[in-house]
């Protein structure tokens, strides 16, 4: 971009915006740092080896990743039909993706407890029908989850999908390709670096989701209990240090997944050659 | 010879497009998610809400802890969003039309709070005003009180929705370039001027977006807030937090008539967003 000497206000925005971005962000994210660094190196294992908080990380990863591969799949399925298929109240169906963004977490958490649990309105079915049993379980949390992802995957495909250049369709079915080889060989792969993004985002969300979780998971300690808890729980017994050191094994396990995947993406873009 | 075109023209109709049975069946799996898991729940709030009848719903909604939520949910909204607006169209200003070291970092530095969870969002604001945070001496010695009151909650929601306006507004004011800014400077217009008669009509869509957006998160935050809230009843509770806390005294109606309004300004949410969306293509 070419530096304009006329434009004005550069000192005062970017003063002002490092000033903001300081006070409300730097400032307070650094606490968690340095409040850690009252913790010996022992201490900080021992909160963190516990147990009981390493099965935390476990149920918060597992049964992130279990529903972030399950609306990767379905949040597919929406984008390809809201593309390319022409059919009645579209609009109204597209509006409604976004749906989980604009509701706040708790209102999604007790709904979805009520419909899943025992006697809720799919909870009761599926007992009778399978015997399973979703809410207070790690069950619970994944579809807490899942309804958390949908609009990550759906928004980050949808735009792709509709800037996709169906000349490549069509030069691959002239030269004899059936629709399922026009699929896995041409549309998918192109598709799949904006999927993996949506996988990656709704994954990265889910671990740190509390809201909708907790009221459906139950909260079983070793079963179904997320960190996001387990650091909440920390912070009712004022045990500060442990809250922190949790909270902040959590933040640099977030950031490094933000980091791999975006080292990911550049290299599939670089393979596909889109960059 | 004829009949072998309309052969190849067939086949390659055919991988074109999907049959018929997996464009039904795609349809229907897509409709049948959307039901169950979006249609279903918007339903259940309102059906829970009224389950005891309307009088029971508008007890709820009139019963004083439910309006000094709503109220402080409200005071919430209207100080936070103003003031990350404010932010974000000063970040875009600085990032977009100018060239300094450091910039791509700064945004994804702006960026940072979608990336923490919110409970730790909450978290920090504990550890830096809490008894034992780093300010929590000298602000009890002054009987200044953050966390568990209200300032903390403002402060936890203004962290969470930090970048909203800025992100969108910074991808908008990069593609449009500053041309038009440039013409207004030079035919002598002032730095203020160019601002409100170039700018910012042609930011407004992406700005009310965002604002949106601010909006929808501040008012609905519960992870952060529920951290540093402490949940005094009538006092430090937002509507959100009166959700939670009905719901755990097994106050299913009052619980699902504090969640009929979210959810309503859930709604509210999306069908302006619709609006601005369009607005946008059609600018």
């Amino acid at each position: 971009m070419r530096q304009s000497k006329i434009m004005p206000g550069f000192r005062p925005a970017l003063g002002y915006t490092l000033f903001y971005l300081g006070l409300v962000v730097l400032i307070p994210l650094s606490t968690l740092v340095f409040k850690s660094f009252q913790l010996s190196w022992q201490e900080y294992l021992a909160v963190i080896t516990h147990p009981r908080v390493i099965a935390a990380f476990r149920v918060s990863f597992t049964t992130a990743l279990g529903a972030a591969t399950i609306a990767s799949f379905f949040g597919f399925v929406i984008a390809w039909v809201l593309v390319r298929y022409p059919f009645f109240g579209k609009r109204f169906i597209d509006a409604i993706i976004d749906l989980p963004f604009a509701l706040p977490t708790a209102v999604a958490g007790i709904v979805l407890a009520t419909i899943y649990q025992p006697n809720g309105v799919i909870g009761k079915w599926l007992m009778a029908w399978t015997g399973i049993q979703i809410a207070y379980k790690p069950l619970g949390i994944v579809v807490a989850l899942i309804f958390i992802s949908i609009p990550f995957v759906v928004r980050t495909v949808e735009p792709v999908l509709q800037e996709f250049d169906t000349s490549m369709e069509e030069a691959a079915s002239s030269l004899g390709a059936t629709r399922f080889q026009v699929f896995t060989k041409i549309i998918f792969p192109n598709i799949f670096p904006a999927l993996f993004t949506g996988f990656a985002l709704a994954f990265a969300r889910g671990v740190g989701e509390y809201g909708s979780v907790i009221f459906i998971a139950g909260n079983l300690p070793y079963v179904s209990e997320i960190v996001p808890l387990m650091i909440i729980t920390r912070l009712e017994q004022y045990d500060i240090p442990g809250a922190t050191a949790i909270a902040l094994t959590m933040l640099i396990i977030s950031f490094l997944l933000l980091l791999i995947i975006n080292l990911l993406q550049m290299w599939i873009r670089k393979r596909s050659g889109q960059l | 010879m004829n009949t072998t075109h309309q052969v190849i023209g067939k086949r390659q109709q055919q991988a074109l497009t999907d049959p018929v049975w997996i464009r039904y069946g795609l349809i229907t799996i897509a409709m049948a998610f959307i039901g169950l898991f979006l249609f279903l729940p918007l339903a259940i709030v309102l059906i829970e809400a009224f389950a005891k009848g309307w009088t029971a719903y508008f007890n709820a909604l009139s019963n004083p802890d439910t309006l000094s939520a709503l109220r402080l949910t409200l005071l919430t909204a209207f100080l936070t969003v103003p003031l990350n607006t404010i932010f974000g169209i000063a970040a875009a200003w600085a990032i977009t039309r100018f060239e300094f070291p450091g910039k791509s970092f700064l945004t994804t530095l702006i960026d940072l709070p979608f990336s923490v969870s919110p409970v730790i969002s909450g978290l920090i604001f504990v550890l830096l005003f809490g008894s034992q945070g780093w300010l929590g001496s000298w602000l009890s010695a002054h009987d200044i009180k953050i966390i568990f009151a209200v300032p903390g909650i403002v402060l936890a929601t203004l962290f969470v929705t930090f970048p909203f306006v800025a992100r969108e507004l910074i991808p908008l004011m990069q593609e449009m370039g500053s041309e038009e800014e440039e013409a207004a400077l030079s035919l002598g217009a002032s730095g203020l001027k160019m601002f409100f008669l170039i700018t910012l009509p042609n930011i407004k869509w992406a700005l009310l977006y965002g604002v949106l957006l601010c909006n929808a998160r501040a008012m609905g935050e519960f992870g952060a807030v529920s951290v540093v809230s402490g949940h005094i009843r009538g006092l430090t509770n937002t509507l959100p937090l009166h959700v939670e806390v009905s719901y755990n005294e097994y106050d299913f109606v009052g619980a699902f008539a504090s969640a009929s309004i979210l959810a309503g300004l859930a709604i509210v949410t999306l069908i302006l967003k619709s609006i601005l969306e369009w607005k946008q293509s059609n600018a």
